[in-house]
């Protein structure tokens, strides 16, 4: 934000800051990024470590929320089969826009080490994806660090969703 | 009405309108409580559970299948991914069933650090249960406490084989490493901790009103049941019936050592509750009476069978014939003798075992696991009957279910 030399005693006294739309509301979304509780397998445990005491996400404005109505990112964390692949992408219809998609852990990247009947080959076959967090399991720092590599995309966005040219499967 | 098809099975089909004035309700696949991916139908009639139908498969990922199509050392870091809350567990378990299809014993000192592990991630487990069934009938400051204690916990394993999660930490045939210099005495300072820690929860849980009214005479089940249910673990035990494979079948170290099995027998999710944190003090007193016997050990880490075990490094980088085997064991993996078996473990949920059919070939004609978590999912169907609404979270709490291993 361009914050400018103000002089407060000329200015009625009041601390001006100019910006731009833009700036303003991704300044809004990125620090209040809100994901949904999405366990799927090993990797919810490494998120929920994440949320917990000594990772402590919600210094970063990082709250979890158990209705995709309420939330912003999605994590998706573990392995999604074939059987869970209708609802995953359900659930992400059911988020309100603006919304991000984390692709944590090998398994939801491509698959990992499930090349199985049973296993969708990368979340990213049925969602766009925005972050694909490698490891198995990331640990909490790295999800930390995803976190932060969003806040970093979203400030460089522009606020009119409509004028980002992120792909969307319709 | 929905379309039938491959991703959508024919019962999901169901009439949500009906005339005898009940509703179902679809709880998960995603649900903050269904611990993972449990999907439960659930017809209501008013807040009062009629009929529960627990549907499983969400996380399938063919497990079993993939042991079957991998050499033996393989498929060891797969097991990792059953029980991920406990994988050393499940390594162990799955190293045993290979080591007695072998006939092959670890030496003494990769039993004490096993059996030290195995009890740590009970530990583990037991917290992650405080903390994750606390969170769910609502008292969260319990499961930030837990977490705390237990990621004390998961550095110890990180010490110890550079993992948090999957561990890998057993080995068919022994351990991988020996401890690192300083373990023992972070693993005495986190056993003098703990104590005070569980003493933490007690206070804050044990004689807390809320938590009483939401766990006593909740999930009751009664000894029958469970033993015709094939409940193991904390919910057999949690209807007082004193049954562990520790001591009923000692494996490893465990006839050596002294420690009680606590049985609760109120049938009930408190009970149980009271019998985890019970469980986890013996645990600690099992690792303590460890710390000392491993200074009397050898140094001998992996068993020495050349048919099937690699020598140690300096050997393969010294002696010809050692290479040569450790070539032949890399590049086309043992061969056990035909036949098949079966061996059971006390794993953190209950009795976890692998059965494995050999055929005499590098890979298992069959391999199939035994996971206490699936058996504790179908007895959900009777246990919510009768139960109101807002008590399942508790219910699915109290059996401490995994996906990873019920759907495998």
């Amino acid at each position: 934000m361009a914050q400018h030399q103000v002089n407060y005693a000329s200015a009625a006294g009041l601390p001006i800051a100019l910006t731009t739309v833009d700036h303003l509301v991704n300044w809004g979304r990125s620090n209040s990024l809100w994901p949904l509780t999405y366990g799927l397998a090993c990797c919810a445990i490494e998120m929920m470590a994440s949320g917990a005491s000594r990772y402590d996400f919600d210094r970063l404005g990082t709250i979890f929320r158990a209705s995709p109505r309420q939330a912003d990112v999605m994590v998706l964390a573990g392995t999604l089969s074939k059987k869970h692949a209708e609802f995953a992408r359900r659930l992400y219809d059911q988020m309100a826009e603006p919304k991000w998609v984390i692709s944590m852990g090998s398994c939801a990247n491509t698959g990992g080490m499930f090349n199985t009947y049973a296993t969708v080959q990368g979340v990213d076959r049925i969602i766009p994806v925005d972050i694909y967090l490698p490891g198995c399991a990331p640990r909490p720092e790295t999800l930390q660090y995803a976190m932060m590599m969003l806040q970093k995309k979203i400030r460089r966005e522009s606020a009119d969703m409509k004028k980002n040219t992120k792909q969307r499967i319709v | 009405m929905q379309v039938t098809n491959k991703l959508t099975p024919f019962f999901e089909n169901l009439n949500f309108e009906r005339d005898d004035n009940t509703m179902v309700i679809n709880f998960g696949p995603q649900h903050p409580s269904a611990h993972g991916q449990l999907r439960l139908v659930l017809e209501l009639d008013g807040e009062l559970v009629v009929k529960a139908y627990p549907d499983i498969g969400y996380l399938h990922r063919g497990i079993e299948k993939m042991g079957e199509n991998m050499t033996y050392n393989e498929f060891l870091p797969t097991t990792d991914r059953l029980d991920y809350i406990a994988s050393t567990a499940n390594n162990y378990a799955y190293a045993l069933a290979v080591e007695k299809l072998l006939d092959i014993q670890a030496p003494r000192r990769a039993q004490v650090i096993r059996t030290m592990l195995l009890e740590l991630n009970r530990i583990i487990s037991h917290l992650f249960f405080l903390a994750t069934h606390a969170l769910d009938v609502g008292a969260m400051s319990v499961f930030l406490y837990a977490f705390r204690e237990r990621e004390f916990a998961m550095d110890l394993m990180e010490d110890y084989c550079g993992a948090r999660l999957t561990h890998s930490a057993v080995r068919i045939g022994g351990v991988p490493l020996d401890l690192p210099a300083g373990w023992l005495e972070n693993l005495s300072k986190f056993l003098a901790k703990l104590p005070e820690e569980i003493q933490t929860y007690e206070d804050l849980l044990t004689e807390n009103r809320i938590w009483k009214m939401r766990l006593e005479d909740v999930g009751v089940l009664a000894p029958e049941e469970a033993l015709s249910w094939g409940c193991t673990g904390p919910m057999l035990r949690g209807s007082g019936i004193k049954y562990d494979i520790r001591k009923e079948e000692p494996y490893e170290l465990y006839g050596e050592l002294d420690f009680d099995i606590p049985v609760a027998d109120t049938n009930d999710s408190y009970g149980r509750y009271r019998l985890y944190m019970e469980e986890m003090k013996q645990s600690a007193r099992i690792i303590k009476q460890l710390i000392p016997m491993y200074a009397k050990t050898e140094p001998q880490l992996m068993a020495h069978a050349p048919k099937y075990i690699s020598a140690p490094k300096e050997e393969i980088m010294t002696q010809n014939y050692a290479l040569m085997q450790h070539f032949v064991l890399v590049t086309q993996g043992m061969r056990p003798p035909k036949g098949e078996v079966y061996a059971p473990t006390e794993s953190p949920k209950g009795e976890l075992g692998f059965y494995i059919k050999s055929e005499g070939e590098p890979y298992a004609y069959r391999l199939k696991c035994r996971a206490p978590s699936f058996f504790h999912t179908g007895l959900l169907q009777e246990l919510l009957v009768g139960t109101y609404l807002a008590d399942v979270v508790t219910i699915i709490g109290s059996t401490n279910i995994v996906f990873g291993e019920v759907d495998r």
